[in-house]
């Protein structure tokens, strides 16, 4: 019984490969174990401390660039959680501005314009063979060279641009904005709605409607005519140069510019050319057909070709988002204040505690990357053919 | 079989690679020797302090304290090779093992010394923080600077110092962070920020450099102790004592009046601890694993603390430092060398 049973894990192919797999999976487990203890050993008799006791202590220092309120007597995990979100504010906004580029850029080196062609092509070959960190330093001190503070250069009168950001009014919301608020949330889902009734429409009676005029005017109106109603319950609040800086209102950093422009200049290059290709993977015959029907062009390219190429363009879409994501790391090299940069950085050199705040940012990488995959492939199914034509 | 017999070489290598890594580590100063040159952490470039000049060759009275543990290890002040950090990677680039010693204004402090497992050997400069604004901002204290932008050098006690200056006195600012001091000059010059704050030496060496130094004030207030020092990693103390008596033996030859230009005259003096510290006197340095004639070639290679002092950073020089605090005990500063005996 015994004999016949080793037997089978011996000679039977399947069983055999199941064992293999646990015992490799085990030691690499056992592997994993014995640097984590080794690690801790070596740490102890060098006198480093370890552990995450850290992430409760204060930072000791001032983070400027925040989406949240932070001084330097916060702890540590707090100054985690103002890099993520100075990370992620930068991962979307280069995201969505290299996206818009992209497209154009792509759109562009098809057109049948000589000049704007070979612009395009100059720009996505220069962009794309010059390492982004030089490009980020480049726009950073292009920025520097701005007009120093006290002479900022006033844009209406409302913004000031100078070497040390773009300074606007902040809104100040007083009560009852909350009401113009929500009427704009619910004149887009009402839009929705109305869209999906008017197209259902189209399809019966092959009227057409100007969907896209009718669902603006919905969503521009709406919150306006409650604003008056709600007796204009938004002030703003004006920057004004006052000693040192400006005091009041709201600030762009250059730090932050630098990083825009640098990775989603960058990415777009990229992205272009999968828009590129995926236009051209759709088939001529798909645009000969739709212009012997007669279909004007802005509409060949919005309905007929755009729709065919996304499914191209999609996957290779989402490696970019994800290396602009990781690419917001060089971040320290300006001083933006990102995740790598304060976490990362500052309180690493603060509290020696290098093995476990790499691990933590690597997690936070690795976490940030798999949504955005995650997300993507959602998207990218819902582009995909669906076969019920 | 293949599989399994593969499986059994990954396991022999699992054990290896673990063993591997468990392999104690040898003592820096075997592995210094072994090696035939030092590995020394500096500055990425700070004037005075540790920089490389236009021949390339590094200098300042940081990289000197690294030349006086070559010329004690090897007999020989350039067998050096100086490894550039910025102040936030500085303490993982020593505990990697990338360095032997780091020295590179760095300031000790209790957390330094204790969790973050260095050891600090001495100070070979006393220091505090400052801050430097433009003349024309017509600024004439610290206590003015209400906001304010700072250009400030991140993972330096100096940042912290900061933060707590500012709040203490009940002022806010917005911090510039830079890497290192070249952005930070460059950011300060080019109006960025308003003030540059780091310790008071590094502002006289950054203004040194500025195409017009008078345009620049340093603030009357220092806001801190900034004693600052060569540091090695905790848990090696024959390397640490061999580092601490290097510049122990630069500071005692100042005290004794030897210097590189008499330092073979002084082998003939009566005074037994001049004997002693050249060597004269045999077995002070097999005390520390090195031959006798270990501070001899400091001294003779490197020179004493305050030649080192006046080359780099002393008032003939651009930076034109006093000796201030900087001076030995008995001329009215707080430098001050335990007893060579
Ligand atoms: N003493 C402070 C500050 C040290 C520091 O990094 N100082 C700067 C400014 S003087 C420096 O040495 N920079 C030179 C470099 O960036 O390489 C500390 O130890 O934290």
């Amino acid at each position: 019984m015994q004999t016949s049973l080793i037997r089978k894990i011996i000679f039977d192919e399947k069983s055999r490969s199941l064992l293999v797999q646990t015992l490799v999976i085990g030691l690499f487990a056992l592997f994993i174990y014995l640097i984590a203890q080794q690690t801790a050993y070596n740490l102890e008799k060098r006198g480093i401390s370890s552990g995450f006791d850290f992430l409760n202590i204060s930072a000791g220092y001032d983070i400027s660039i925040r989406l949240i309120p932070f001084t330097s007597e916060d702890t540590h995990l707090r100054a985690y959680f103002v890099g993520l979100l100075n990370t992620l504010m930068i991962a979307v906004c280069g995201c969505i501005l290299a996206t818009i580029l992209g497209f154009l850029v792509g759109i562009i080196r098809l057109s049948s314009n000589w000049l704007f062609r070979n612009i395009a092509y100059v720009y996505v070959e220069f962009t794309r063979n010059v390492p982004v960190l030089l490009q980020i330093i480049l726009y950073y001190s292009i920025l520097l060279n701005l007009p120093k503070i006290k002479q900022a250069f006033p844009i209406f009168n409302t913004f000031y641009l100078s070497n040390r950001g773009l300074f606007s009014p902040s809104p100040i919301f007083k009560e009852g904005f909350s009401i113009v608020f929500y009427s704009l949330i619910i004149a887009i889902i009402f839009t929705i709605f109305l869209k999906r009734f008017l197209k259902s429409k189209q399809e019966q009676t092959g009227n057409q409607y100007p969907i896209f005029f009718i669902n603006s005017a919905i969503i521009i109106f709406t919150p306006i005519l409650f604003y008056y109603i709600m007796g204009s319950p938004l002030e703003f609040d004006h920057p004004v140069l006052k000693g040192f800086n400006f005091k009041g209102g709201m600030v762009i950093r250059p730090e932050f510019l630098g990083m825009l422009f640098g990775l989603s200049i960058y990415t777009a290059a990229f992205i272009s050319e999968t828009v590129r290709s995926g236009i051209i993977s759709v088939s001529k015959g798909q645009r000969e057909a739709s212009q012997s029907l007669g279909l004007k062009s802005s509409f060949i390219m919005r309905l007929i070709i755009i729709p065919q190429a996304l499914r191209v363009i999609i996957p290779p879409l989402t490696s970019q988002y994800l290396n602009l994501t990781k690419n917001s790391s060089l971040g320290i090299a300006i001083g933006y204040a990102d995740l790598v940069h304060g976490f990362g950085g500052i309180s690493l050199n603060q509290t020696g505690r290098a093995i476990e705040i790499m691990l933590i940012v690597m997690l936070t990488y690795l976490s940030i990357s798999l949504i955005i995959s995650l997300s993507m492939n959602i998207y990218n199914k819902s582009v995909q053919f669906k076969g019920n034509a | 079989m293949t599989k399994i017999k593969s499986l059994f070489i990954s396991l022999l290598l699992t054990l290896g690679v673990s063993t591997a890594i468990a392999g104690s580590h040898g003592s820096t100063h075997d592995l210094v020797k072994d090696r035939g040159k030092l590995m020394c952490g500096s500055n990425t470039g700070l004037a005075g302090f540790g920089a490389p000049n236009d021949a390339g060759v590094w200098e300042g009275i940081d990289v000197d304290v690294c030349r006086a543990v070559a010329a004690a290890v090897f007999g020989d002040a350039s067998k050096v090779e100086y490894v550039p950090t910025t102040s936030k990677v500085r303490f993982t680039v020593l505990q990697s093992g990338e360095i032997d010693m780091l020295s590179r204004n760095t300031t000790w402090t209790l957390s330094r010394d204790v969790d973050l497992g260095l050891e600090f050997v001495g100070v070979n400069y006393y220091d505090g923080q400052g801050f430097m604004v433009s003349k024309d901002l017509g600024v004439s204290s610290a206590m003015e600077l209400d906001g304010a932008s700072v250009c400030i050098q991140v993972g330096t006690t100096t940042e912290m110092n900061l933060a707590d200056f500012f709040k203490a006195n009940g002022m806010s600012y917005e911090s510039v962070p830079v890497e290192t001091n070249s952005e930070a000059d460059a950011a300060y010059l080019a109006g960025r920020c308003d003030i540059y704050t780091t310790d008071a030496s590094g502002l006289y060496a950054s203004r040194a450099g500025y195409p017009d130094p008078s345009a620049h004030v340093v603030l009357p207030e220092i806001i801190s102790k900034e004693p600052l020092g060569p540091a090695v990693r905790h848990g090696d103390s024959e390397w640490a004592d061999i580092v601490r008596w290097s510049l122990n033996a630069m500071i005692i030859g100042e005290e004794l009046g030897i210097n590189s230009g008499n330092v073979d005259e002084m082998k003939g003096s009566n005074n037994p601890e001049v004997l002693r510290l050249l060597g004269v006197d045999a077995g002070y340095g097999a005390m520390l694993g090195l031959s006798d004639d270990w501070a001899y070639n400091i001294l003779s290679q490197v020179g004493n603390y305050s030649e080192s002092f006046e080359k780099h950073i002393g008032p003939n020089t651009p930076i034109n430092i006093q000796r201030g605090l900087n001076a030995l005990y008995k001329d009215g500063g707080i430098l001050y060398a335990p007893p060579f005996r």
